[in-house]
């Protein structure tokens, strides 16, 4: 029963008083928490019974925060290059030091290379000589955070001018840590641009046909069904390559956005086709069409509020596939491409074997990929689950 | 006579077999066939049949929650006024008689959308058709029914997910009730509900009903809760009514062989009361299958030839009498059937 | 009628109880009953009561996150009692006795048959799970049981899938298997519930005939008072997982003790006899097994509360006639009303 369902989530929550023990013919008014829940505090609350997807959630708004504040988190411009120091491995931090003194502090070694005979690579060995604390909010490369405020203060780093870096350089010097949280920013919002688009044509779509049914109902169908069958990264792919080549990094970046939404309303306007179908005949419906209510209030009163949270929860698990596309393309070097930064355009430059054995170091951007893809996963899910906070279990 | 609140007269409703991408018609339905009944004022006329007889189909076809597919529906809701075919009024037209026509549905759990709160549910028909002149009075009116139904204002701010089976049935009354209506019709109002909370809601229903003058059209499948409830009953079968009358009538001498058949069907709550039946035979007919002649005659223990071949009219058996009996077979009246006590 | 008045189920002071994060929810407390070989015995009551959890208890199919906490179910096999609740859930013996001894049909046949075997893959599949039928003969009996529960053209039947059948013909096939070993016991979950009132008939009857012929015991859960009073030799009536009353159906019927057992006949509207009569409901609600009240479960509702007593303690079993308990604190010594 639905009421026990939910006074358990009150017991679990230890609201105080249980739900409410109404008997009929009982003029007393007793008053809870989940009585007077709205559909959306009821989906929180059941959203955040799933455990790993609040923590998933909380991976997600960090995510989004760092990429917000790109510049100042990272310790170096992305674009900088530091030619001494090409392929450097992660650099480890220190408490403590060749004397054995433990240091509060965090330090690091600077870092000396030397040419290997044979191989011609560069070898980096700390010089221990010399610590160097890291300090947090120090000064450093100049940037203007969102193109307005200007700037040089970092989250951290050394105030000797001595080189950190936490997660290694790239082929040209390039900060890593640097290179990923600024490859978050595309990588991170096309899922974010494109669901919008996704939005408006699934619910536009599904509502038609799911509303009105009939002819118009069968021929969308088949349509959806058509594209549906086509194999996606394929179709992604053939789209790139149209791309014109000159398009700046920007309208590029706005390309692969349509292209990858063109196909994720498909899914979204089916689960509103669905949707509108199994409410049309629920009673209320026709509770409200007896009240005299006009199709429109019907449409925005009454059907739309039902189906939200199932379009969240759809949308929410879209954007993996829209990251993955993007990384994918970039991948292949269909997509972004360098000097522009993505998550897939650094694992590009990381194809090569020789860099896959000299600088494994280079797929740590996948680990963020695969980070976000499951953050949206888990939390997708659970939404889903939580979607619809009334059915009896 | 006086001239009743409400009069159907052939209502009919079909539905439509499609099959295929093209939706190609394949065969008819007809849910509800040629079905004319009268109410009166203040009167509850019960529909009562087994599944797919189409008494739930009949109640929504006369509010024109479906549309039929042919028929005529005269309303009289103000007892001075000519009466008038429903089926002919112009949407608006229709708009205004929405407050005084209402429904109660029989799950309590989908005619509540659970994304309102108590008060925009009730309120809903208010607003709508401009019953009400400010918040206050809307507060007012939606405290009043709820009160009347026997529940508090204080539930007027709480979700449907907060109150139980039989609450969320005093709440959908309540919808029912809140623009003062003149005739409801209540389909299956507490099949759904546990014994003891059935008691609460029929009784509730009866109290309303002479309280607030109303008039019902009471649609259920439990023989004993029509009979319970109910002034006259109509005695549906595949798509027709077979039998109509006085409530005592139809129990204690049925005219018609399945009002027979369902009395003895329906088991009676003392175990003192036990007659060996024999059980009606066959399944309940198919409408894609309708036999000929009567409809009722595959399973009827008393067929003639005649009833394969001619179908019989449902006619009144007591023109000399002041009460009605309708019938609709050959050997009405004729037949000497058991009612109860027999 | 019970011809022998050898015990075939005895149940003492079962409790089941179900475990999750949020407590314990006590569906059965202490339930007690016996049925006698070739007895009908009745299980009322309403949502909530326990009276399914009884038959899964019996049958030891409880979900998973139940369990029974205490108590005995001793049911008579090979001359002698076990105590089904101490059997292994998963091991051989019960699952002999499971359609082998005890049969149980449910309320729902469309659910109970797998949709995509016939009926009578599954009717034989029951008979050469319990038998030494072969494939042949075990045909040859199931179409035999087919027509034994009245199933027109039961040798084209026997090939049709459950979805093929109306719901009254699939109660039919939903017997037969249940019958096809034989059973000492049968367990009826609301046979009838789902099906209209003129196929309900028609199944009562079949039941009725069927356990005249064979001995076999019913145990009939149902809601509907009607079909108490015509099919049950004696009656438990069941509220919130206890046991509130227990007698000959006769007992129950006219002379009924138990203020919830009176308050249910009162809200039942009768047509053959009190027609028409003022139906006098239960005030208030059946809580739900999580809010369930302290001491005598009714007690919230119950118009004779005896402050003090009902509500904090559980109410004793007194016999107030032979063959009739009840369980309230109504009848204990000195407070008879």
């Amino acid at each position: 029963m639905i009421r026990s369902n939910i006074s358990r989530m009150i017991k679990k929550m230890g609201k105080g008083n249980t739900a409410p023990e109404m008997s009929d013919g009982d003029e007393k008014a007793i008053d809870t928490k989940i009585a007077r829940a709205s559909q959306w505090q009821l989906i929180r609350w059941k959203f955040f019974q799933h455990k790993l997807a609040v923590v998933a959630l909380f991976v997600l708004i960090i995510f989004y925060l760092a990429i917000l504040f790109a510049e100042f988190l990272s310790p170096y411009d992305p674009h900088q290059d530091h030619a001494m120091y090409q392929y450097v491995p992660p650099q480890p931090i220190h408490f403590i030091d060749e004397q054995g003194n433990f240091h509060l502090r965090p330090f690091v070694y600077k870092l000396s290379s030397q040419i290997d005979e044979v191989t011609l690579a560069s070898i980096y060995t700390e010089d221990r000589t010399e610590i160097h604390p890291l300090y947090l909010f120090v000064h450093g490369d100049p940037y203007r955070l969102w193109g307005l405020i200007e700037s040089d203060i970092h989250l951290f780093g050394t105030k000797t001018g001595v080189y950190f870096f936490p997660l290694g350089t790239d082929q040209l010097g390039r900060d890593l840590l640097s290179l990923i949280i600024f490859g978050g920013r595309i990588s991170l919002s096309i899922g974010l641009l494109g669901i919008v688009i996704t939005f408006v044509l699934g619910i536009l779509i599904g509502g038609i046909s799911g509303y009105y049914g009939g002819i118009l109902d069968i021929l969308i169908q088949r349509i959806t069904e058509f594209l549906k069958s086509i194999p996606t990264l394929p179709l992604w792919m053939a789209l790139s390559t149209a791309l014109p080549s000159n398009w700046t990094i920007i309208q590029v970046y706005f390309g692969i956005v349509i292209i990858l939404s063109l196909l994720g309303w498909t899914d979204l306007a089916r689960v509103v086709r669905g949707k509108f179908m199994s409410l049309k005949s629920e009673d209320f419906i026709m509770a409200a069409k007896l009240d005299g209510c006009s199709d429109l209030k019907i449409i925005f009163r009454y059907l739309l509020p039902s189906f939200m949270s199932y379009v969240i929860a759809s949308l929410t698990l879209w954007i993996p596939d829209m990251i993955i596309g993007e990384t994918s393309l970039s991948f292949i070097g269909l997509g972004l491409q360098s000097p522009a930064i993505s998550w897939g355009v650094l694992l590009n430059d990381a194809q090569k074997i020789h860099v896959l054995s000299k600088a494994p170091w280079l797929l740590i951007p996948g680990a963020f990929v695969i980070a976000a893809i499951l953050s949206f996963n888990f939390v997708g899910d659970a939404l889903r689950d939580a979607a619809d906070p009334y059915t009896k279990v | 006579m006086t001239e009743p609140l409400i009069s159907v007269r052939h209502l009919t409703r079909d539905f439509e077999i499609t099959r295929g991408l093209s939706h190609k018609k394949i065969g008819t339905i007809r849910a509800v066939n040629d079905v004319s009944f009268s109410i009166q004022r203040g009167e509850i006329l019960g529909m009562v049949g087994e599944s797919g007889c189409g008494k739930t189909t009949a109640g929504r076809c006369v509010l024109r929650a479906i549309e039929p597919t042919a028929g005529e529906v005269w309303i009289r809701l103000v007892e001075t006024e000519e009466a008038q075919n429903l089926l002919q009024f112009t949407p608006r037209q229709l708009q205004t008689v929405r407050k005084d026509m209402r429904l109660i549905f029989q799950d309590p759990y989908s005619s509540l959308n659970p994304r309102m709160t108590i008060k925009d549910i009730l309120s809903e028909v208010l607003v709508t058709n401009g019953l009400t002149r400010s918040k206050s009075d809307t507060y007012y009116q939606v405290a009043t029914i709820l009160e009347k139904v026997g529940l508090s204002e204080d539930h007027m701010s709480l979700y449907p997910h907060a109150f139980s089976g039989g609450q969320r049935q005093r709440i959908a009354i309540a919808r029912a009730l809140i623009s003062k209506p003149k005739f409801i019709v209540a389909d299956e109002p507490v099949s759904a509900l546990d014994v003891s909370i059935q008691a609460q809601i029929l009784n509730l229903l009866l109290q309303l009903k002479s309280e607030m003058n109303l008039t019902f059209l009471f649609i259920a499948h439990n023989l004993a809760v029509i009979g319970h409830a109910c002034d006259r009953i109509a005695v549906m079968y595949l798509g027709e009514i077979v039998e109509m009358a006085d409530a005592a009538a139809v129990i204690n001498s049925p005219c018609h062989p399945y009002s027979e058949a369902l009395i003895s069907a329906v088991p009676e709550p003392d175990p003192r009361i036990r007659k060996k039946r024999i059980p009606l035979r066959g399944e309940i007919g198919d409408f894609l299958n309708l036999p000929s002649g009567c409809v009722f005659h595959p399973r009827c223990p008393y067929v003639l030839d005649i009833c394969r071949t001619q179908k019989p009219e449902l006619h009144n058996i007591n023109i000399k009498e002041d009460k009605e009996h309708w019938v609709a077979c050959h050997f009405a009246g004729s037949l000497n059937l058991a009612g109860i006590g027999q | 009628m019970a011809k022998n008045s050898d015990v075939l189920l005895s149940v003492r002071n079962l409790s089941t109880h179900f475990f999750s994060r949020e407590g314990v929810l006590r569906a059965l407390n202490n339930v007690t009953f016996d049925i006698h070989q070739g007895e009908t015995l009745a299980l009322v009551g309403e949502s909530g009561c326990g009276k399914s959890v009884t038959s899964q208890s019996i049958l030891r199919i409880v979900p998973s996150n139940g369990r029974i906490v205490s108590g005995e179910i001793l049911f008579k096999k090979d001359e002698k009692y076990i105590d089904l609740a101490k059997l292994d859930e998963r091991g051989a013996l019960i699952r002999s006795i499971r359609g082998g001894d005890i049969a149980m049909i449910f309320q729902e046949p469309m659910t109970s048959f797998s949709p995509v075997h016939t009926i009578g893959n599954q009717i034989m599949e029951a008979i050469q799970l319990h038998t030494s039928m072969n494939k042949d003969e075990a045909r040859r009996y199931a179409i035999k049981l087919l027509k034994k529960v009245e199933m027109p053209h039961a040798e084209q039947q026997i090939d049709a899938y459950s979805f093929n059948l109306s719901g009254g013909m699939r109660q039919r096939a939903m017997i037969a298997m249940a019958l096809a070993c034989s059973p000492r016991l049968l367990i009826a979950d609301e046979p009838t519930s789902a099906l209209d009132v003129t196929i309900q008939a028609q199944v009562l009857e079949l039941i009725a005939g069927l356990q005249e012929n064979s001995q076999m015991s019913l145990m009939m859960i149902t809601h509907d008072l009607g079909v108490v009073a015509q099919i049950a030799e004696n009656v438990l009536i069941m509220y919130l997982g206890e046991c509130m009353e227990y007698g000959s159906v006769d007992a129950i019927y006219h002379n009924p003790k138990h203020p919830y057992t009176v308050g249910l006949l009162a809200s039942v509207p009768k047509i053959k006899t009190h027609f028409k009569e003022q139906l006098v409901p239960i005030h208030g609600n059946v809580p739900s097994l999580y809010e369930r009240p302290s001491g005598c479960p009714f007690h919230p509702r119950c118009k004779h509360i005896i402050n003090g007593l009902c509500d904090r303690q559980e109410a004793p079993v007194i016999e107030v006639e032979p063959r009739h308990t009840v369980k309230c604190f109504l009848y204990s010594e000195g407070k008879h009303p």
